[in-house]
């Protein structure tokens, strides 16, 4: 069994499974539930100030369902916790002593003024706590009271209330991003600028998850009018993902800690992200979508994992795939692939024919070979793209590799690039 | 050893009766049609629309209904088999569209391509919808003999056409084997009549029951009456057993017994033998037997000269009959009827075997079975007795020849559906119904521009 104990930004947990600051982690019921569930660290669901009260509506969750798949993404407008900040704070100081080795970190979101941060950080330092994340993300609700993500998409501010944070108290500062700006590495300087211990991302996507087309508005419907919302779940891994190698090879951000989010819902995706250089990850749709149990999964299939590849604890695995993300103009432009059908395993559903035929380069052949369908690549047409292999149902198509005897070239060492660097 | 015959209506409760008769299949929830849909691959070329007799768009039409655009997946499939609900119901789609779906290979369970079609269908059917309307009337006249699959899918095609149709069918109720032939729980809930009323819904098209071919109309008066005529004739007669004995009463062909068990008001009314035998591999055998079995028969015994393999009945339906509890005994033909009228029969089988020279050959070994209600279905046959008077068509190799337009040897006579040669199921008669529709259209409207 690995070692998969974690350290991100001074906080220590058992594994690198938390649960997102969310509805899941909203009092001590829920939490001393995962906890018992093996969740290696929480991030209690947003603290405001004790001040305006939070009301939530309902309903507050949209979906996206594909096919037999259930909640591939996952939309809300819930607000940061709506009881009692007293109560929150009782809880999670209890908690906390009865779970000692787990990583209890709380959620904050207080308005932009140094005396409401002053006033919560204390309270929350007694609580005795393993750190403190700023939700600068949150997109809808709170951030028309200029917090939330209001805070996030102004660099300022971010390394305003982080410094504030820093110097007020001496908990570990993860400062969680929003992905609804236009470059990502911009908060997240001004998160390290401001002393942050860390950043967690990606925080939820603006969106709306679809139109309800008897009643003409957006899901979730309130009483026949909808509004944006947060999107999680498996359909943003992909930004996720992207926002976190940004930060991980970016010569300002390289090497800040990070507690990865965005999708996360098994032991794989976890990994994918660790190799990105997180530190420790946060799950909340797929425990919203199947239970908090699927941890266990999570743990055993991670370690078998690096039992497997040899790796004995996180930090063997964690950013290898760093070096490996690039930007465009630094791929071989000499690496060649084809596709190729494994006959055997073709079921003849023609889609890699119809797909290539429609839409792309008209490689892959059909005809009829005593009187059955037969699909082949046209190997002098194929470009390498994937299409094919993607669509395949029965996954009986690989890419192979042309060994056509040429060194690595990138583009700007293409002489068929204009600007091309390229040695005489 | 004479016995009395043990027949009696009323075997089952009523209850047990609706429960037996009932959907074979319940019709897929929404959800599950969603479900079964999206495991539709969307082949490209796809092998079940290649499999379909009448080229059902079959992806196309699955989805349509994974898009929740279920109406159109009926019109979809309507589009091509008019006849499209019973078809759903019917069709042996093992050896059609389902044999064919990639997913056999993969999955080893083909989209359960039926239940779509019916849930497509149904979807149109409940909605009330007519996608289809006439074009301005032509003044050109068809008369079509036969309100069955053939008969029927033709007239709708010609009545959109705009062509005006006199469909003669010699029963009281149209729709063909669909109304009349076909099991019970095959066709529930009065669908061969809903989805003759939606045909007819088109306009253009009059049916006259009570008028058959021969007596009450004769070939050459519509030929003179008419710009065309189609025949859908189906098959008149039934094959004989041809052993003395025949004629007892306890011996009865299983299309009509199962035509009385449609037709029946109340269930609990149909007699049914406490011991039945029925001879035949088909379908149609199937059916007598299972329903024999679901009105309370205690034994039923299916005999067939020849192996599983051979059976006309597909694998589902061989399966349906022995979890109905009905016996199968294969490579066994009747020899011998021992009984009179009043009595309970003792039918004598010999065993068979396929000789060296690959022919089916008695084995000399007997058994003898005793019966209150033999069914024979060993298959029915084309009576043209109908077509005779006038000019006639060729009939050749038992059935009325047509070309592949479906024209006869008489120039303005088309025929199709099991009065031709062919594969007899329904899918295949609608199929050659709308080809003879295609050709009678073209032929009309030569000389109009």
């Amino acid at each position: 069994m690995a070692d998969l104990s974690t350290n991100v930004g001074g906080i220590k947990s058992p594994n690198p499974f938390w649960l997102a600051s969310a509805p899941p982690t909203d009092k001590e019921y829920n939490v001393v539930r995962a906890y018992k569930a093996g969740w290696g660290g929480v991030v209690w669901k947003t603290l405001g100030e004790d001040g305006p009260p939070v009301v939530n509506v309902s309903s507050r969750y949209g979906a996206v369902h594909i096919g037999e798949q259930r909640i591939f993404g996952l939309n809300n407008i819930e607000l940061i916790t709506d009881r009692p900040l007293d109560v929150n704070l009782r809880e999670i100081k209890k908690v906390k002593k009865d779970w000692p080795d787990r990583a209890l970190v709380v959620s904050l979101m207080v308005p932009c003024e140094e005396e409401a941060w002053i006033k919560i950080l204390k309270e929350v330092e007694d609580t005795e706590c393993d750190g403190i994340e700023l939700n600068f993300g949150c997109p809808h609700g709170m951030s028309e009271r200029g917090m939330g993500a209001a805070v996030g998409q102004v660099p300022e501010y971010v390394e305003m209330v982080t410094r504030w944070c820093k110097n007020h108290s001496n908990m570990p500062v993860l400062v969680k991003l929003t992905p609804n700006v236009t470059n990502i590495l911009t908060p997240a300087r001004a998160a390290k600028a401001g002393g942050g211990d860390g950043v967690s991302l990606i925080n939820t996507v603006n969106s709306i998850t679809s139109i309800d087309l008897d009643v003409m508005a957006p899901t979730p419907t309130v009483d026949g009018k909808g509004t944006h919302g947060g999107y999680c779940g498996p359909a943003v891994k992909p930004m996720a993902l992207h926002m976190c190698a940004e930060i991980a090879r970016d010569a300002e951000t390289r090497g800040l800690p990070m507690s990865a989010i965005g999708g996360i819902s098994n032991w794989r995706d976890a990994a994918e992200f660790i190799a990105l250089g997180a530190g420790t990850t946060q799950v909340c749709t797929a425990a919203m979508h199947y239970g908090f149990k699927i941890v266990e999964d999570m743990i055993d299939g991670l370690s078998d994992w690096m039992d497997q590849k040899g790796y004995a604890k996180i930090s063997d695995f964690q950013g290898l795939a760093v070096p490996n993300v690039t930007d465009w103009q630094k791929l071989n432009m000499n690496y060649e692939i084809v596709a190729e059908i494994e006959q055997a395993k073709c079921v003849k559903c023609g889609l890699c024919h119809i797909v290539c035929e429609d839409t792309s380069h008209q490689a892959i052949s059909a005809d009829r070979v005593k009187g059955e369908r037969h699909y082949e690549v046209i190997d002098k047409e194929c470009v390498g793209c994937n299409l094919c292999m993607h669509v395949c149902p029965e996954n009986c198509i690989t890419m192979r590799k042309v060994d056509n005897g040429k060194d690595y070239l990138n583009w700007t060492q293409d002489p068929r690039n204009p600007f091309s660097t390229a040695a005489e | 050893m004479t016995q009395s015959r043990d027949v009696a209506a009323g075997r089952c409760t009523a209850n047990v009766l609706a429960e037996a008769f009932s959907d074979l299949h319940a019709p897929l929830t929404d959800q599950q049609a969603y479900n079964e849909a999206s495991r539709c691959f969307y082949c490209h070329d796809a092998p079940c629309l290649e499999a379909c007799p009448t080229s059902i768009d079959i992806p196309g039409f699955i989805r349509r209904i994974a898009t929740g655009n279920s109406t159109g997946a009926g019109k979809t499939i309507l589009d091509s088999n008019i006849m499209g609900a019973t078809c759903a119901r019917v069709c042996p789609v093992e050896e059609l569209c389902e044999e064919v779906c990639v997913r056999n290979t993969g999955d080893h369970k083909p989209v359960t391509i039926a239940q779509l079609q019916r849930h497509a269908t149904d979807a149109l059917f409940d909605a009330g919808m007519q996608p289809y309307t006439r074009a301005a009337s032509t003044g050109k006249k068809v008369a079509v003999v036969g309100a069955g699959p053939a008969g029927m899918a033709c007239a709708h095609r010609l009545a959109r056409y705009g062509h005006d149709v006199v469909v003669y069918e010699a029963k009281a109720k149209s729709g063909g084997l669909n109304e009349y032939g076909l099991a019970a729980y095959k066709m529930p809930d009065n669908i061969a009549q809903r989805e003759i009323d939606f045909i007819l819904s088109v306009g253009g098209i009059s049916i006259e029951n009570g008028k058959a071919l021969g007596s009450d109309v004769t070939l050459d008066q519509l030929r003179n009456d008419h710009d065309a005529v189609f025949l859908g004739l189906g098959l008149g007669a039934v094959n004989a057993l041809g052993l003395d004995g025949e004629d007892v009463d306890a011996v009865e062909d299983a299309v009509d017994y199962i035509s009385e068990l449609r037709q029946a008001d109340d269930l609990a009314s149909v007699p049914v033998g406490r011991r039945v035998i029925v001879i035949g591999g088909g379908n149609t055998a199937v059916d007598a037997a299972v329903q024999a079995k679901r009105l309370g028969a205690e034994d039923v015994t299916l005999v067939y000269r020849r192996g599983p393999e051979q059976m006309g009945a597909t694998g589902f339906e061989q399966d349906l009959a022995q979890t109905n509890g009905v016996v199968i005994r294969h490579w066994a033909k009747p020899v011998g009827i021992k009984g009179q009228n009043g009595s309970a029969v003792e039918m004598e089988f010999e065993t068979t075997e396929l000789g060296d020279d690959g022919r089916l050959t008695g084995t000399g070994q007997s058994f003898s079975i005793t019966a209150d209600q033999v069914f024979k279905a060993i298959g029915q046959a084309f009576d043209p007795s109908p077509l005779g008077g006038g000019d006639a068509p060729e009939v050749k190799g038992g059935r009325i020849s047509v070309n592949e337009g479906r024209l006869t040897s008489l120039d303005n006579v088309y025929a199709g559906g099991d009065c031709v040669e062919g594969q007899d199921l329904t899918v295949s008669a609608v199929e050659d119904g709308k080809i003879a529709a295609e050709s009678i259209h073209l032929k009309l409207s030569e000389g109009a521009s």
